[in-house]
């Protein structure tokens, strides 16, 4: 593209038509994906410096992540609760809100879905599932809505609140589900009652991949059309983008801010309601395992998009996914799999200082060269 | 040993409080010396981490503790650094940042640690202030870690750097007003990258006494999350190194008294007095925060505050 | 790829063909066997000093067996990574016997995860298998409760307050076996002792660790013996406010040479090599093992320079009647610590009765409570 511009095309493209367009969108993608090689470069220097192989390294990774179809389960099989937590982060970034205490909605809505279920033991399916999922989409939402809450009525910090409320979730959690809440059958790993079978949630027909995956994908659809397509998310970017003026503007900004937290915190909760109903059976201590966290870096990697949470999580859990395989291998420890997020991450954040530098990007000034 | 009743919990929080709240102390200093400048870094309990690591690795291939201390700080320097480096670049979200170099520092940590989980590094040294007592529990509190002095001095000596030195003076106003840096000939990047650099080297020491000292023992589970909350003591102590000691103290106290209540007997519910020096902090956020003004003492460029 | 292939049967074939296409670090044993790979799965890192690393020693052993492949893999959180790391270990290195170690890995994920591989062997630490449950599933445990008892007796010579004390990760069946049978052995040598237990919450969480262990040493307690996953904190904490200490898990002693009295240990090494051979022999390991110190499951730390000569007497005597079997350190006349009688004068709970696995209360003279 630099060379058509440099010298001087015979037909110089329309920056309204559909290349204009295409340039215009490609930023978008072209840039993370840049960055996500410069990641992978630089974290393949760190595997030389060690004496490892990086083509081993990511051949490997290719194969136990994405290679066979076992390969994909185990991916898909650990996507839900980080698209579920990635949305949490997004959907309040779209107010320029920093909310980093996903894990607390995880693990509270999970008790909630695991205690409505033991109280609903009895009754038929049609009431109790319902109830339990709506238990942990309010116990959830609550959770995180009220540190929107504090940061619109009360100026309190969202990232250091959310954070803080993260760990008193987890708190509540062990207590309550080795107090009150503790099924005294459950011997060494106190829980909740186990979950009726009715309750429970199954794998998605032909595959070994519980509903909780398709329903997250659905939920970042949704959450991509309320964010680009209706007035509420219009009013949610201009918010983020400056607060005052959209207040001066008369947004409803207070209803916006515990809006968007609320609903980021009810799907967190909805991740604790799959993770108990598929995956545990009940709720216990085991829900802490900070999906919540690794949301966090999801949502940063892919802008906050919620059509990008989709591509740029199931990556992350085929890494994940190929850790074991990885360790095993080429006896790297489990922590390699935390460098190499780490410099992938860092290299999109840096990435964003490049938006609006490439003309290639930018079809209103290709005439100007 | 003699049986003191209901004393032990005065004197168990404050030895907690001594024990405890080094790391804090020193990651919040770090942080306030940052934040003073524009700039959040929420990437200290990466590098809090890495410091643990480095201090306890660098301890035990040497034999001396204090060259595992300067070592963590050398690192947590270097982490401070690229954190300053990358967030010069325009657009760059710091708190993004930060969350990343979390995540770097930790898997570096863990990485390059495995070989030292399990030998036996020197300790750092300890003085007792206790000798005046025959009680053995308050010679035990009163067992004072040389790093806490230490920091217990910064603390103050920051304190002064910012209300009385050209070098506090420099950072504050960088801190509170890019443009009027500008007007003055100061060069703002250059001055929030040196101070997140030095940050960083303050959060490595709090990493070197939790690997060194408290519990003093190199493994992955040592940090608790004391990097992440010491950004949040920051705010709770208004930027002001001084009150960053009392909050550190406070929060290590309050961290002591799940475990001594269930010494004297009050033993159901533990996890909910874990919980206390988070709900204390969140406390005391919502009771001193205010929709309507900036609050007291945040420096006007920092980007969660604003 | 076609999401259609996610069909177990289409999913089976395409990993045995992925199997036979990737070179596997493959070693053909000498009389021309493909090699039996045993794969170990750890909750926290191999090296812990604790809980974990007492599974590394076995497994290490086991790296020493001929024709034996030995894979490993550690952090392996209690959820589907579990799962996941399991079918990983079959489908990329065709592993036939699973160590899944940590007792959260039992149920749901060993009990889900054992039907869809008939095939392959899942022995797992500490769970209760029962009739019913998959039969390619078993489970081991040792009485190391035992183990406590005999630290017991150390620490009872040792105390001179009279207050031992305990911390503990949660009030759990095998947790509060630990502490009952560490305060009654302590009782043997001086019933007036009392055993202060403070839980931490955590399996694994190095600065409460320490918290609890300062707390019991200001409370007056000064032998100290934890079960938490790695108690190097515990011991290194301990003996830096000059208290005695047991071990637990795996032996501590270089962590406190002078203070150590001794720790009951886990010696998976010999179960797990002799586990292995029966299965290279084309034998069946039985569903529900336990065994003792006579069995060689547990194993005692050699005694350290504190140890009394009387306290020594008194441990080689209670060891030998452990070792002669039909021990019981849980037997009546016996409250538990609210007052409530748990057995009458003459009886007696075993150590291999299985409602020991299942206890829900602290004996009298334990402080601390159960939930």
């Amino acid at each position: 593209m630099t060379d058509q511009t440099a010298s001087t095309p015979l037909v110089t493209p329309s920056p309204n038509g559909f290349l204009g367009m295409l340039a215009r969108r490609s930023e978008a993608v072209i840039l993370p994906l840049a960055a996500l090689l410069v990641g992978f470069a630089v974290f393949s220097i760190f595997l030389l410096l060690q004496g490892k192989s990086p083509t081993e390294f990511f051949a490997l990774t290719y194969r136990a992540g994405f290679g066979t179809a076992f390969s994909w389960q185990n991916t898909l099989s650990r996507t839900a609760p980080l698209l579920f937590a990635a949305l949490c982060v997004a959907l309040p970034a779209r107010l320029g809100l920093v909310v980093i205490g996903g894990e607390g909605a995880i693990v509270l809505g999970g008790v909630a879905a695991g205690a409505m279920g033991a109280l609903l033991a009895q009754s038929s399916g049609l009431i109790a599932v319902p109830m339990m999922v709506a238990s942990a989409m309010i116990v959830g939402g609550l959770w995180i809505g009220s540190v929107g809450a504090l940061r619109y009525y009360r100026g309190v910090n969202e990232t250091i609140a959310s954070l803080l409320m993260a760990y008193i979730a987890i708190a509540l959690m062990n207590h309550l589900v080795e107090g009150p809440l503790r099924d005294p059958a459950s011997l060494n790993k106190p829980s909740t009652a186990p979950l009726a079978d009715n309750l429970r949630v199954g794998d998605i027909p032909g595959w070994e991949v519980h509903w909780g995956l398709a329903f997250a994908v659905l939920c970042c659809v949704l959450a991509w059309v309320l964010i680009e397509k209706t007035t509420w998310g219009f009013a949610a970017r201009i918010a983020g983008g400056n607060m005052r003026a959209a207040q001066v503007q008369g947004l409803p900004v207070g209803r916006l801010i515990v809006g968007f937290t609320a609903l980021g915190g009810a799907l967190a909760g909805l991740a604790g309601y799959f993770e108990v109903t598929a995956v545990h059976g009940a709720a216990n201590a085991s829900l802490a395992t900070g999906y919540g966290y690794t949301g966090i870096l999801i949502a940063f990697l892919a802008r906050h998009n919620p059509l990008a949470i989709i591509p740029v999580a199931i990556l992350l859990a085929g890494f994940e996914a190929s850790s074991g395989l990885i360790q095993r291998r080429m006896d790297l420890p489990d922590a390699t799999t935390l460098v190499l997020q780490g410099f992938v991450f860092i290299s999109i954040l840096m990435s964003d200082t490049l938006y609006g530098r490439f003309k290639v990007f930018a079809p209103e000034r290709w005439r100007s060269a | 040993m003699e049986d003191l009743g209901l004393w032990v919990i005065p004197l168990a929080i404050l030895g907690g409080a001594i024990r405890v709240s080094t790391p804090f102390l020193f990651v919040s200093l770090g942080e306030v010396l940052t934040e003073r400048s524009g700039r959040i870094n929420l990437g200290l309990e990466g590098t809090l981490v890495f410091g643990a690591m480095s201090a306890y690795a660098i301890a035990y291939l040497t034999g001396s503790p204090w060259l595992g201390v300067l070592a963590a700080a050398a690192g947590g320097a270097v982490f401070g650094l690229i954190h300053g480096l990358i967030c010069w670049l325009p657009r760059v979200n710091d708190i993004a940042v930060g969350i990343a170099m979390m995540i770097l520092g930790m898997g570096l940590a863990f990485y390059f640690g495995k070989p030292y989980v399990q030998p036996v590094a020197p300790d750092l040294p300890s003085i007792s202030f206790g000798w005046w007592s025959d009680v053995p529990q308050v010679k035990a509190a009163l067992r004072v870690n040389v790093l806490f002095l230490i920091g217990a001095v910064l603390a103050f000596a920051m304190w002064w750097m910012f209300r009385a030195t050209k070098v506090g003076l420099v950072i504050r106003v960088v801190g509170d007003s890019t443009d009027a840096a500008r007007a003055m000939g100061l060069r703002p990047a250059l001055i929030r990258t040196l101070a997140t650099a030095a940050g960083g080297a303050f959060a490595g020491v709090g990493g070197a006494y939790l690997s060194l000292f408290y519990p003093g023992s190199w493994n992955e589970g040592i940090s608790s999350g004391q990097g992440l909350m010491a950004v949040a003591l920051v705010i709770f102590a208004r930027w002001n190194a001084v009150a960053c000691f009392g909050a550190a103290l406070l929060f290590g106290g309050a961290g002591a008294l799940g475990p001594t209540l269930q010494s004297v007997g009050v033993s159901e519910g533990y996890y909910l007095f874990f919980a206390a020096p988070y709900v204390l902090t969140l406390g005391v956020l919502i009771a001193t925060s205010s929709p309507t003004r900036a609050m007291t003492g945040a420096p006007g460029e920092l980007s969660i505050t604003k | 790829m076609s999401f259609k292939s996610f069909s177990r049967r289409g999913f089976l074939k395409s990993t045995a063909a992925v199997a036979g296409v990737t070179a596997l670090p493959q070693f053909v044993a000498a009389d021309g066997h493909a090699p039996l790979t045993v794969g170990f799965i750890y909750v926290g890192p191999k090296d812990d000093f604790g809980y974990n690393q007492a599974h590394a020693e076995g497994a290490t052993a086991v790296k020493a067996m001929e024709g034996v492949v030995v894979v490993e893999e550690e952090n392996v959180a209690e959820t589907t990574d579990v799962q996941n790391s399991m079918e990983s270990m079959i489908n990329f290195d065709d592993a036939k016997l699973l160590f899944p170690t940590s007792f959260g890995y039992f149920n749901p994920h060993v009990l889900e995860t054992a039907p869809k591989h008939p095939d392959v062997r899942f022995q797992h630490a500490a769970g209760l298998w029962s009739e019913g449950m998959p039969t390619n599933v078993g489970s081991y445990f040792g009485y190391i409760g035992m183990g406590q008892y005999l630290n017991g007796i150390t620490a009872g010579h040792a105390t001179t307050t009279k207050k031992i004390g305990f911390v503990a990760a949660k009030p759990i069946p095998q947790v509060l076996l630990n502490i009952n049978s560490f305060l009654l052995g302590a009782r043997q040598v001086d019933p007036e002792i009392t055993c202060q237990v403070i839980f931490t919450g955590e399996w694994s969480l190095a600065v409460k660790e320490a918290e609890a262990t300062n707390a019991l040493a200001d409370a007056g307690c000064d032998v100290i013996t934890c079960h938490v996953d790695g108690p190097k904190v515990v011991m290194e904490t301990a003996a830096g406010r000059d208290c005695f200490v047991c071990g637990y898990h795996a032996n501590q002693a270089p962590l406190a040479p002078e203070k150590y009295l001794t720790g009951a240990e886990w010696n998976w090494a010999g179960v797990y090599t002799g586990m292995v051979q029966t299965v290279l022999d084309g034998g069946t390991i039985d569903n529900f093992v336990r065994g003792g110190l006579a069995d060689g499951f547990i194993k005692m730390s050699p005694l350290g320079p504190a140890v009394s000569d009387a306290s020594r007497a008194q441990f080689e005597a209670v060891k030998a009647e452990i070792m002669a079997g039909g021990f019981a350190a849980i037997k009546g006349p016996l409250n538990d610590n609210t007052g409530n009688a748990l057995l009458g004068a003459g009886d007696a709970l075993v150590e291999t009765d299985i409602a020991l696995e299942s206890m829900d209360y602290l004996v009298e003279g334990v402080i601390g409570s159960t939930s």
